[in-house]
């Protein structure tokens, strides 16, 4: 059934700018302030007062829009979007229409293991609306509450093109789209927070049909794991309604994330009319060559082009190299730790790379640490890595030592002095106490002679044993052999 | 152009106005005369002039990034002009979340 329909998603994404003050006035944008502090009669919308645009912002928009290959519009002016609703003090919301800031530009993303280029319709500045509560706790309020700290707060609206395909694909387009955000670190893009926020547009159509059929807009979803559910619920209503000889509307549907369903919302008789027209208290803005240029300086090797280097420079899987670029703090860490590696040593990369995503990784997890949060420096992680590669410690060990790394802050080499943890590789002592163990196991040596191989295990058990673990288990191997042939 | 009683209606309940069928007579006749007025303007050729979208000139009109605290007299100030207000917040007749933002 599900082979007969394609489905067609466009996203749109609000991220919060990351700027000191408001888009049009001094206010902080904190988000942690006491409700109603961060006000002023600009973005509460006294009478007489005018807005002033933040540069910063600006700027900010710019380097995300360059980053998306997108064109910039040298030219661009603010627009009001007029509707009452209490979040919105001034009854207009300022934000851009006709001239937005950037147009045409592109995020490529994988699918299905092949990279697939999903296009960004354009990207706008407007303000954010105030906080509305409904309920405090459990209890429901008989009114309804405004904090306008929210109200004025910078958003770029990135809108997608509808390019996308399956849920899946919404998700890769959005996990990839924050992942470079945060790289040029224009936006927090903490979704808890409300710094990252996506309404998703949705439509089926018989496969092979060219028109797009009638879509729904999806809306309140907090995760991005959120987004991917409700369109999978959504693609099921769609189809089942069509399936079913029922014809899908135009409107608006919000998601309960409780009962995993969406739900459609009070449509007003009237279609939205929002009046736009040209903010008459904003002047135009005009973006020369040089402003445009300073910004592009500013933008640092995008994750695409990292993963490239990865793979090239360091011969790193491809496996390996998206886990480690999903996150900037972590692609950081590991280009730290592997600059802190002795130079001489082989198959460092592969090793830094084992060690960080999983050991570390595992242990950060564990513990609800980040990796900017690491007990364990990345310089110390290159150090150890270095000690396993050079033989000074066996990789038993170097867990040992790693344990100790992560519970102490300590870095390697102290700890394997400190605790005598040095890998024994002197032949004599090695050949001293492999023969001590041949002797105290006659069965063993006597199986073993006999052709049993898995014999040996039990003296080379011993040989670790006696050596607490440090003798070189290469080594052991070999002197074993040699001494029972 | 001609502008009918509906239009006049749908207007003002877009702007969250009220009048009584006199007024609406009246504000139907008014606007067509602006209207028609308009229509009158559009005759001129302007093929070749830019669109404005601003009165005054001058553009890239903007501040720094930094922030200026409003003082506590003014934010009581910004309280004293809502209709009503609870602890910290500005109190209001309770909506849903039904509109879109």
């Amino acid at each position: 059934m599900k082979n007969k329909y394609e489905v067609v998603i466009g996203l749109e994404v609000h991220s919060q700018i990351k700027t000191e003050t408001k888009v049009f006035c001094n206010c902080s944008t904190d988000f942690h302030s006491q409700p109603n502090t961060n006000i002023c009669p600009v973005c509460t919308g006294q009478p007489g007062v005018l807005p002033v645009l933040n540069k910063k912002a600006v700027e900010l928009l710019v380097k995300t829009a360059l980053a998306l290959d997108c064109s910039i519009n040298k030219k661009s002016v603010f627009a009001r979007k007029q509707y009452f609703y209490p979040d919105l003090p001034k009854n207009y919301q300022i934000s851009q229409y006709e001239l937005p800031f950037a147009e045409h530009g592109k995020l490529n993303i994988s699918a299905d293991g092949k990279i697939k280029s999903i296009g960004i319709t354009r990207i706008h500045l407007e303000e954010d609306a105030g906080k509305l509560l409904h309920e405090i706790g459990s209890r429901q309020l008989d009114c309804s509450l405004a904090d306008y700290n929210r109200t004025g707060i910078p958003l770029m609206e990135i809108v997608s093109e509808p390019d996308m395909r399956s849920p899946q694909e919404a998700a890769a387009y959005l996990t990839a789209l924050k992942n470079l955000i945060e790289y040029i670190e224009t936006s927090d893009c903490n979704m808890e927070e409300g710094k990252f926020r996506c309404d998703a547009n949705i439509s089926i159509r018989p496969v092979g049909q060219k028109e797009f059929g009638t879509k729904a807009e999806l809306k309140n979803m907090n995760s991005i794991s959120g987004v991917e559910e409700a369109l999978e619920y959504e693609v099921q209503r769609q189809i089942e309604t069509v399936e079913n000889g029922g014809k899908i509307i135009q409107e608006t549907r919000t998601w309960d994330p409780n009962e995993k369903i969406t739900k459609s919302m009070r449509s007003k008789e009237n279609a939205h009319d929002y009046r736009y027209f040209p903010d008459p208290d904003l002047v135009p803005v005009n973006l020369d060559d040089v402003f445009i240029e300073n910004i592009k300086i500013t933008i640092p090797e995008l994750p695409e082009k990292r993963k490239e280097r990865l793979i090239q420079e360091y011969g790193l899987p491809e496996y390996d190299a998206n886990v480690i670029i999903s996150d900037k703090a972590l692609v950081n860490f590991y280009e730290d730790a592997l600059n802190n590696t002795a130079k001489d040593a082989e198959n460092i990369p592969k090793l830094i790379a084992n060690w960080l995503t999983t050991e570390l990784l595992g242990k950060l997890n564990n513990a609800k640490l980040t990796i900017k949060e690491s007990p364990v420096k990345a310089e110390y992680l290159g150090q150890l890595v270095s000690f396993i590669s050079k033989g000074t410690i066996s990789g038993k060990i170097a867990k040992t030592v790693f344990e100790e790394m992560f519970n102490t802050n300590k870095d390697p080499e102290t700890i394997i002095k400190e605790k005598g943890l040095v890998q024994i590789s002197d032949e004599n002592e090695i050949i001293k106490i492999c023969q001590e163990a041949a002797d105290e196991s006659p069965k063993a040596v006597a199986e073993y002679k006999s052709g049993k191989e898995r014999a040996l295990g039990a003296i080379v058990g011993l040989v670790m044993k006696k050596s607490k673990g440090k003798a070189n288990p290469q080594m052991v191997n070999k002197i074993l052999a040699d001494l029972l042939k | 152009m001609e502008i009918s009683k509906k239009d006049v209606d749908y207007v003002a309940s877009l702007a969250r106005l009220e009048f009584n069928e006199k007024d609406k007579e009246s504000l139907t006749q008014q606007l067509g005369s602006i209207l028609n007025y308009i229509e009158k303007i559009k005759e001129v050729d302007t093929s070749k002039i830019e669109p404005t979208s601003h009165g005054a000139s001058g553009e890239n009109f903007w501040r720094e990034d930094k922030v200026i605290k409003s003082s506590q007299k003014t934010i009581d100030a910004i309280f004293k002009n809502a209709p009503d207000k609870e602890a910290d917040f500005f109190k209001v007749k309770k909506v849903m979340d039904t509109e879109e933002e």
